[in-house]
């Protein structure tokens, strides 16, 4: 996609205002094309059939009425199926392979490794005919014993291997014995249950074979790691994948990886020759893209008499599928954000016969600081402390785990402006106090956090005559403004109009970009962007020497600022037109690759230097009905410490979009996953309850906009903090409303009646 | 979707003739029948379409009454003059289902008649005795939820799921029925069956009854749909109150209750009414007559809260009822 701004009259510097978004017209006109909106003279369509068990082999597969409904060109099973190559292994050495979301290799062999796996495909002439004819197709099984219940396996889960340079584990001192020796302590046990993505735009993959060529429309959060998948899965080079993908309608970590669906659309046109769309039913993202893990947790804290924490323990117990899926750091937070002598904390996890995990908005984090910001609030009702006093007093001054530095870090300001702008200090410590009618009020606090990443991000800029620059890489726009705040960067870097900056994206032709996964994308290409246009300055710098009264002849890159659409200095400067066409060039550019190994060395090097992560404090009003426990969040204020803010629009709406996601998971958000059959039983936007508009109120979101000193621009990523904390100051206002303190999520009516 | 066959008859006689064909299923606004038949649970061979019937009328009857037509639009039928002043329960249930847009297509005929969204209905490869009689209950120990505590069997504990009909069945609606044997009048509470050993029987109505109207007698006084569910729009009823209530010298002269989201059809409350009628309208009062009329429950895991949650419910609204009464 590439998109020019529309903006001419503005001028440096952009970052840090609200920009309206770039893409915000293509979409609303309906001219931006998502992956099933791409039409090809000869396209079929594809119509998954799904199994029905949980675990066993399929004993016959019948496709005979299928095949017999007229307009059905082909239907596919382990019996005809062509052979995909199987799917690569983990391994930390081509993070590619972190693309391999299940080990199945679908459509090979009679194997069911989870309920709702594809075991068939169908292509026909038109998508009707294919859902028809897939509902046609009749299965028997021999069924295995399948272990699908988390709540009853979860006794036996096992330790769990955390990722490189992403620990969660701890041991510090000794916290059990410190737990047992304080004057004050809280033990509490907690649970969350699996959740969803629901994207707007359910997954779809339109696949296009020439020769060995295959294109691909396809909503992808990771191009590059798709890529290399598909390659590998289909025997050919990568340069014969072209993953085009400009457009994402939401992902939230749910389109990181190669789920059934790519594989067996490209898989399916390969086979008949023909252009194959395969689009995803709601219930089928449900039953062929993983989900967040549930949990147990435990979070033990003690403290002394003045409320000075002297013992954390935080251990989990997540799932991951027999088939994939990876642990999720649940108290990896729990790392950082207490000054804690005695700290233990591990994760444990059971292998069930279920679909892989997979990432989904803060992943670990979402789930782990609902546990760890409901007992830091609990042991404040047990001292008859203000949780917020309680928070201040054990704020850290080094990395409470790994005793390093922090890079940057303002909870104690973030909590001082919130606490004043929410009213906190009107607050009535008592529980149950306010009365509203029918309705008791209370307000909770909590900490967010998330770790701050960056990955390796290439980036070319091409500088024209015209005075345009074209930033080209193939970033991931999934409806969080990324080219817009791209543009912005090379806009200020180059010092150019944003009118002039053309951004390309979302296609694997394009240089290869982070993905957009750990809260990282911004960030990365913000650094292949700041990088290339140091590149493309000093290439404009040499050129200008060369030419003979210059008035550039003989300075240095770093006395000369970019501005005006050229290189100034107080003596006199060029604009690049000028430059340009002295030097008989219509165009220059730079391309900016970064290598893998270089940057892992040094995120290894960093990471024992510092400890780097966005953070805030969420603040929230509830109102809980006494007669039902009907719960309604009343107010929100989040203040967040995520460094430079590059586009207060683009921000406010991620921070906001993960509260409301934390919300959801509150208080409503579950899948219903059937413990005999390993069955999803909602898999539809009318039984999951995402939360609808009613349920959210005005969302003050609020940050201090200090540069962090290590990271592009002074920026931390903003994508996934927005959702941590969010549950625990939930439950904590309920708790603050009505005396009760709710450690299963969600928090449904009938836990308060 | 399998392959049906679709025709749209413009006369009443003509749609009953259709629709008496084996394997036929009337289409009102389809936002329940559609679902079903893309999930493979319907799975009719010829869809009459009975939105080109002269039924979309709302007509004031002689006695003071209304009679909605059966094709009457959810939402027209909520925004109107005639039931937002006389009826307000009824403007109120309907307002609180599903979502502006599916109220749009929606008609009354379509909602008296929709069916359960017990998940294991929903899909084809649990068992379910309704849906495939003979074949078991998955919801008995598995996802309940959203099931029913009073009037439940063995066989079928699904609710169902419609607040249009909780707030008919208080205002003692009538529904008028065409078939191929003629005409008749049903009284709402009668229309649904309870599932006993067949829950895949749902109503009295045989193949090519068209609903043509709902009659509702003249109104009573004071009346308020409470709704609870597990967020706030956009979900079915946990529990429902259809309430009217009137008050004289503190005493109760005229009581209305039915339940939703606890019974396999529109509950009428009547133990409850019983015990209410002529006595005094206090908060006691109000919850031994709930309690009483939840006496009965059969409850699972999953549900038991409801017993609780449907006797404060009552109770709330009854409450709310009568500080309005003496507001007046
Ligand atoms: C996501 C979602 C959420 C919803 N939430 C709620 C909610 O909160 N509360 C609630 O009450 N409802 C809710 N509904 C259900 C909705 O109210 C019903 O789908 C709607 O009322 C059905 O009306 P219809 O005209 O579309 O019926 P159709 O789907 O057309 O028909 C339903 C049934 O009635 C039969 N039928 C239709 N008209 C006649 C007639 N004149 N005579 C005889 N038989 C007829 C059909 O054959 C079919 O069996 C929800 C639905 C959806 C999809
Ligand atoms: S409760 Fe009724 S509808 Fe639900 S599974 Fe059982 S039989 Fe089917």
């Amino acid at each position: 996609m590439s998109i020019q701004t529309e903006t001419t009259t503005d001028t440096a510097p952009y970052v840090g205002r609200p920009v309206e978004r770039l893409d915000g017209p293509a979409k609303v006109s309906g001219q931006a094309r998502f992956a099933a909106e791409n039409h090809y003279p000869d396209m079929a369509y594809a119509a998954l059939v799904h199994a029905t068990i949980a675990r066993g082999r399929i004993a016959a597969i019948d496709t005979a009425a299928a095949c017999a409904v007229p307009d059905v060109i082909a239907v596919l099973t382990h019996e005809n199926a062509p052979a995909m190559i199987p799917a690569p292994k983990l391994s930390l050495l081509d993070l590619s392979t972190v693309a391999s979301a299940t080990s199945v290799n679908y459509l090979a062999t009679d194997e069911v490794h989870w309920n709702g796996q594809p075991v068939a495909v169908v292509v026909a002439e038109t998508w009707e005919t294919a859902r028809h004819a897939a509902s046609l197709v009749d299965l028997s099984y021999e069924e295995l014993p399948a272990v699908v219940d988390f709540a009853a396996e979860a006794p036996n889960a096992v330790p769990e291997r955390s990722m490189p340079l992403m620990p969660s584990k701890a041991d510090k001192g000794k916290a059990a014995q410190a737990l047992a020796d304080a004057p004050f302590s809280v033990d509490l046990q907690f649970s969350t249950p699996p959740h969803n993505h629901n994207a707007i735009e359910p997954h779809a993959t339109t696949a296009v074979w020439d020769g060995d060529q295959l294109t691909l429309h396809e909503p992808a959060q990771n191009i590059p790691w798709l890529r290399k998948h598909l390659a590998k899965r289909f025997g050919i080079p990568e340069e014969a994948v072209r993953i085009i993908s400009p457009f994402v309608g939401g992902a939230f970590g749910g389109k990181s990886r190669a789920w059934p669906g790519v594989l067996i659309a490209a898989m399916a046109a390969r086979a008949t020759g023909r252009p194959v769309r395969l689009a995803l039913t709601r219930a089928g993202v449900y039953h062929t893209v993983g989900g967040r893990t549930p949990s147990t947790q435990r979070v033990a804290l003690g403290a002394d008499a003045q409320g000075k924490l002297t013992a954390l323990i935080h251990t989990s117990v997540s799932r991951t599928g027999r088939v994939g899926g990876m642990a999720e750091p649940i108290t990896a937070a729990s790392r950082h954000l207490y000054a804690v002598p005695n700290i233990h904390l591990s994760q444990r996890s059971v292998e069930l016969d279920l679909l892989s995990n997979t990432f989904m908005r803060a992943p670990g984090e979402a789930i782990g600081t609902f546990a760890l910001e409901s007992a830091v609030d609990e042991l404040a009702w047990r001292m008859g402390m203000d949780p917020i006093a309680l928070r201040m007093l054990n704020e850290p001054d080094r990395d409470p785990a790994g005793g390093q530095r922090f890079t940057h870090r303002m909870l104690r300001e973030a909590y001082t402006r919130g606490a004043e702008n929410f009213g906190w200090h009107q607050r009535d410590p008592r529980a149950g106090a306010r009365r509203d009618g029918p309705w008791l009020v209370g307000m909770g606090v909590a900490t967010a956090y998330h770790p701050s990443m960056r990955m390796p991000a290439s980036v070319t800029l091409r500088l024209h005559a015209d005075g345009t620059v074209v930033m080209r890489c193939g970033m991931h726009e999934m409806g969080m403004g990324s080219a817009t705040v791209q543009a912005q960067i090379v806009a200020d870097e180059m010092g150019v109009p944003l009118a002039s900056v053309h951004v390309e994206y979302g296609d694997s032709d394009l240089p290869p970009s982070a993905g957009a996964i750990g809260s990282v994308q911004t960030a990365s290409v913000a650094a292949g962007v700041i990088a290339a246009s140091t590149m493309l300055k000093r290439s404009l710098l040499t050129l200008a020497r060369r030419a003979p009264g210059s008035p550039l002849r003989g300075r240095k890159l770093e006395d000369l600022q970019a501005r005006d659409s050229g290189l100034h200095h107080p003596d006199g400067g060029q604009t690049y037109a000028e430059i340009l066409s002295a030097a008989g060039r219509d165009h220059l550019e730079a391309a900016f690759k970064p290598s893998m190994l270089g940057f892992v060395a040094r995120m290894a090097i960093d990471s024992r230097r510092w400890v780097t992560g966005a953070s805030g404090a969420q603040f929230c009003e509830v109102r809980v009905n006494a007669d039902t426990g009907e719960i309604r969040v009343s107010r929100w204020l989040g203040v967040f410490d995520v460094g430079t803010v590059i586009n207060p629009r683009t921000a406010a709406s991620q921070l906001r979009g993960g509260i409301i996601m934390g919300i959801g998971a509150a208080l409503s958000e579950q899948t219903l996953i059937d413990g005999r059959t390993g069955r999803i039983m909602n898999p539809s936007l009318s039984e999951y309850h995402v939360p609808v508009h009613a349920d959210i109120p005005h969302i003050d979101v609020d940050w201090l906009n200090e540069p962090d000193p290590t990271t592009p621009l002074g920026m931390h990523g903003i994508g996934e903090v927005g959702i941590t904390g969010v549950a625990a100051a939930v439950a904590n206002a309920i708790r603050h409303a009505t005396g009760k303190r709710v450690v299963d999520l969600p928090i449904t009516l009938d836990k308060l009646l | 979707m399998k392959p049906f066959a679709y025709v749209k008859p413009v006369d009443i006689g003509a749609a009953v003739a259709a629709g008496a064909a084996p394997g036929a299923k009337f289409l009102g606004g389809g936002t329940n029948l559609v679902d079903l038949m893309r999930e493979g649970i319907e799975q009719p061979d010829t869809v009459v379409d009975v939105t080109g019937l002269p039924l979309s009328a709302v007509d004031d009857l002689p006695n003071g009454g209304l009679r909605i037509g059966a094709l009457v639009r959810n939402s027209d039928l909520a925004a109107d003059r005639r039931v937002r002043a006389r009826y307000p329960v009824l403007s109120q249930a309907l307002l609180s289902g599903a979502s502006g847009q599916l109220r749009n297509m929606a008609t009354v005929g379509g909602n008296l008649l929709q069916r359960t969204r017990c998940p294991y209905f929903y899909d084809e490869a649990s068992a379910c005795n309704k849906r495939d009689p003979g074949s078991g209950c998955d919801a008995l120990d598995g996802f309940n939820r959203s099931c029913a505590i009073l009037g439940v069997s063995d066989d079928c504990i699904a609710a169902h799921p419609s607040d249009m009909c909780v707030a008919l069945t208080a205002l003692d609606a009538v529904v008028e029925v065409t078939g191929t044997g003629g005409t008749r009048r049903i009284p709402l509470t009668e229309l649904h069956r309870l599932p006993g050993q067949t829950p895949h029987i749902e109503t009295d109505l045989a193949p090519g009854d068209l609903i043509t109207a709902v009659e509702l007698p003249t109104a009573t006084g004071n009346s308020a749909y409470r709704k609870v569910r597990d967020r706030a729009s956009y979900a079915f009823a946990l529990v429902s109150v259809a309430a009217g209530l009137q008050i004289e010298n503190g005493a109760v002269t005229d009581i209305r209750l039915a339940l939703g989201g606890v019974a396999p059809k529109p509950w009428r409350a009547r133990q409850a009414e019983q015990l209410l009628a002529g006595g005094p309208a206090d908060e006691a009062a109000f919850r031994r007559a709930a309690q009483a009329e939840l006496a009965s429950a059969a409850v699972r895991p999953g549900n038991a809260f409801k017993v609780a949650l449907a006797t404060n419910t009552i109770v709330a609204t009854l409450r709310e009822l009568s500080n309005e009464g003496t507001r007046r």
